[in-house]
């Protein structure tokens, strides 16, 4: 007799997260997975071939492009799908600006963030998506804890926490009528730790972006470090620093923080959590300081 | 480390919210920008110390009313455990969300006020939690000091919860008294309860023993998807991606396939592409066959000695979810997780009394109902008695046309008992 698998909770939870990407593509006609080129995204590609190979993926690669990526994210990002041999469709808020007459965000620091719900929306109704994977996790954010892994959103891609079906055991309902999708959360039970310690364990790369490098940062009057990119208006008064940084999350240049660190392997990254005394939205995003409920109103319109 | 998932219930106010907030506080689980936050928040609002409650009652509508409306997940890990918790509401209308956490929960904490003690929502809230095969309660006795930590009225709860337990089928109750606002007896021992000898209640999660022993347990495999590359190098490769729902599996096992019946043998097991001898619940795997027969997704592959018989004909205890009542005679889908079937609620046959816990005649099942029901399916389905299996002894039922779950579904038995003698 063989010995029995011993299953730590790691295990269990990628035996959650995989049986949930195979409901996605048992239950649904047209899936895509929404690949931000972040680690959560990254984890979920990798829990994908798990779930998938040796066939292909039931389901493209989608990246809603907000053109104020950072260029290293873009590179792993088109190294990854062509390794994969799976299809990428990128669209890119940019277009989304032009076609629909929207006004760019003004501000010192322009972010994209809200706007992206409108390509996103786009995206889903030009190829039909009937459900969209994400990477969202429930530790993130107040809002975020109350989703359900299979989240039906009505055809204005609203979300109404009031209307949330109730998600039973591990069987996951994905009837839809016409005009509906389901955004499908594979690693809700996730933390941010989890996430590092599996792609450590798993050796998962990531973009650089997430590992201590020297940057040229804007100090905001918060303290926080803002990246300089192109996409920021500097003027004479704004401090400019470099600094030894790394990202916790990757989202737009522009509202992404950069935290101080020299955690430049997997290993410093976990011990660094670990010590860390500030939750990762708290420490890296700047859109969600805008109201108290700034998540849950973005999620209400669309948002991932 | 393993992983531990619990739910708290209660009546409205019991303290659910600053339960898990004190949980989360004094476990150090609670960043500095959340409890910035918080601060902000309390400034701005009357009363004068920190809200725990507020670490979970996430949604505006909530904070303005101060109850909790939906499940909200929390997640916390110590030296020795990694905890999910499900903050589920208290509010009748909102039972179903309840059900919802419950049903995956290997542990509840029923809060009761130590000034109300025991009252309706408690029986209501075991009862559901006893129902859906939660096998370890902690009855949290809480606002002790609103009573002045009197030893006296934490025993006469303890009595009363004792009979709520015994009538129920509830064997496992460890009591605990405390204050979840001051923090008394939560992740410490409290001065104030000298005569209490028990584990705080956090020592009590990190070392309560939950684990079921896998083998013990029928081989249960629901086919999810099915794998075909198709490629050149692997032209006739076919595999039957899922989750082992329950036991062990092995390499070469002789495996029958439901509901067609027709009898195999596992070829393969693999896990990431690489074959395994031998593989366990919950994993997610890929089964193989010698024979090249028709299955596709939600057809089951179990071992051949251990097989259920696929039946149209269920008896099933449901809670209703939904505003419309559900009368005989209404039509519905069953999704028996992979499986999914047209099914015909036939009768029903009764109706759970939540004050009483008795059975009483029914006719319809309303809101929050727990009814027991025969349905009988247009597909033959591979199920178990709840009972025995809390994972294919339950199913959920959903609205034909807008595809709502209506109802939590929990197997009885999968056919009407056989009469032992002919009449």
């Amino acid at each position: 007799m063989p010995t029995l698998p011993k299953l730590d909770y790691l295990d269990r939870l990628e035996a959650e997260a995989i049986h949930i990407l195979r409901e996605v593509a048992g239950q649904f006609q047209r899936p895509a997975l929404l690949f931000s080129g972040g680690k959560d995204s990254i984890a979920l590609v990798h829990l994908a071939r798990k779930a998938f190979r040796p066939g292909k993926f039931p389901f493209p690669l989608v990246h809603i492009d907000t053109g104020h990526n950072f260029p290293e994210v873009l590179q792993f990002r088109d190294e990854l799908a062509a390794e994969l041999g799976e299809q990428l469709i990128v669209r890119r808020v940019e277009d989304t600006i032009k076609q629909r007459g929207l006004r760019e965000p003004g501000g010192k620091f322009p972010s994209r963030n809200a706007l992206q719900t409108y390509t996103l929306l786009d995206t889903i109704e030009e190829f039909g998506f009937d459900a969209c994977i994400g990477g969202a996790r429930r530790d993130e954010e107040k809002a975020r804890a109350k989703e359900r892994i299979f989240s039906v959103r009505d055809e204005f891609g609203q979300w109404d926490p009031r209307r949330q079906r109730p998600e039973l055991w591990n069987i996951y309902n994905g009837q839809i009528q016409l005009g509906e999708n389901v955004r499908a959360f594979p690693i809700s039970n996730w933390t941010e730790l989890d996430v590092w310690n599996y792609i450590q364990r798993e050796h998962i790369p990531l973009p650089s972006i997430y590992f201590a490098h020297e940057r040229r940062c804007v100090v905001l009057p918060s303290g926080q470090l803002l990246a300089v990119t192109e996409h920021l208006t500097l003027d004479a008064t704004d401090e400019l620093t470099t600094r030894q940084v790394r990202f916790r999350t990757v989202g737009d240049a522009t509202c992404t923080a950069a935290v101080e660190s020299d955690a430049d392997t997997l290993e410093a990254i976990i011990e660094d959590i670990v010590q860390a005394k500030v939750s990762e939205r708290g420490a890296t995003r700047l859109d969600d300081k805008i109201s108290e409920t700034g998540m849950e109103d973005r999620k209400r319109n669309g948002y991932f | 480390m393993d992983l531990l998932r619990f739910i708290t219930c209660g009546s409205v106010d019991d303290g659910k919210s600053t339960l898990i907030g004190r949980l989360l506080y004094d476990s150090d689980a609670v960043s500095l920008d959340v409890l910035a936050a918080l601060e902000e928040q309390n400034r701005t609002s009357a009363a004068g110390t920190v809200d725990l409650a507020l670490l979970t009652d996430g949604l505006r509508a909530e904070r303005e009313q101060g109850i909790t409306i939906d499940v909200a997940h929390k997640y916390f890990t110590t030296a020795r455990r990694k905890f999910i918790i499900t903050d589920t509401p208290g509010h009748v209308q909102y039972t179903r969300n309840m059900v919802t956490g419950a049903s995956n929960a290997d542990l509840a904490i029923v809060l009761v006020d130590a000034r109300q003690g025991v009252v309706e929502q408690t029986r209501r809230h075991s009862l559901v939690a006893a129902l859906l095969g939660i096998r370890h309660f902690v009855l949290a006795v809480n606002k002790i000091d609103l009573v002045g930590y009197s030893e006296q009225v934490f025993r006469d709860i303890v009595a009363d919860y004792a009979a709520v337990a015994d009538q129920l089928g509830i064997r496992q109750v460890t009591n605990i008294p405390l204050s979840a606002l001051n923090g008394d007896n939560v992740v410490k021992a409290s001065a104030n309860l000298p005569w209490y000898q028990g584990p705080n209640l956090l020592a009590h999660l990190e070392t309560v023993d939950v684990a079921r022993e896998a083998s013990t347990d029928a081989g249960r495999f629901q086919v999810q998807y099915v794998i075909r590359p198709q490629t050149a190098e692997l032209p006739d490769y076919r595999g039957y991606a899922g989750r082992i729902q329950s036991g062990v599996y092995r390499a070469g096992d002789r495996v029958v396939v439901l509901p067609a019946g027709i009898e195999t043998t596992l070829e393969a097991i693999e896990i990431n592409q690489q074959p395994v001898e031998a593989a366990v619940a919950p994993q997610a795997v890929v089964l193989r066959l010698t024979d090249d027969v028709d299955v596709s997704r939600g057809d089951t592959i179990v071992p051949l000695t251990q097989a259920p018989e696929p039946r149209r004909e269920l008896e099933a205890t449901l809670c209703w979810m939904d505003e419309r009542p559900l009368r005989p005679g209404r039509k519905l889908l069953v999704q028996h997780h992979a499986a999914k079937t047209r099914a015909l609620v036939q009768a029903i046959v009764s109706k759970t009394n939540v004050q009483t816990l008795e059975q009483q005649d029914a006719d319809e099942a309303r809101l929050n109902d727990i009814v027991r029901v025969r349905l009988k399916t247009a597909a033959p389905l591979a199920a178990d008695a709840y009972r025995d299996n809390r994972t294919t002894g339950a199913f959920i039922l959903l609205d034909e046309q807008t595809g709502a779950t209506l109802a939590a579904g929990l197997i009885e038995q999968t056919a009407l008992a056989e009469p032992e003698f002919e009449i």
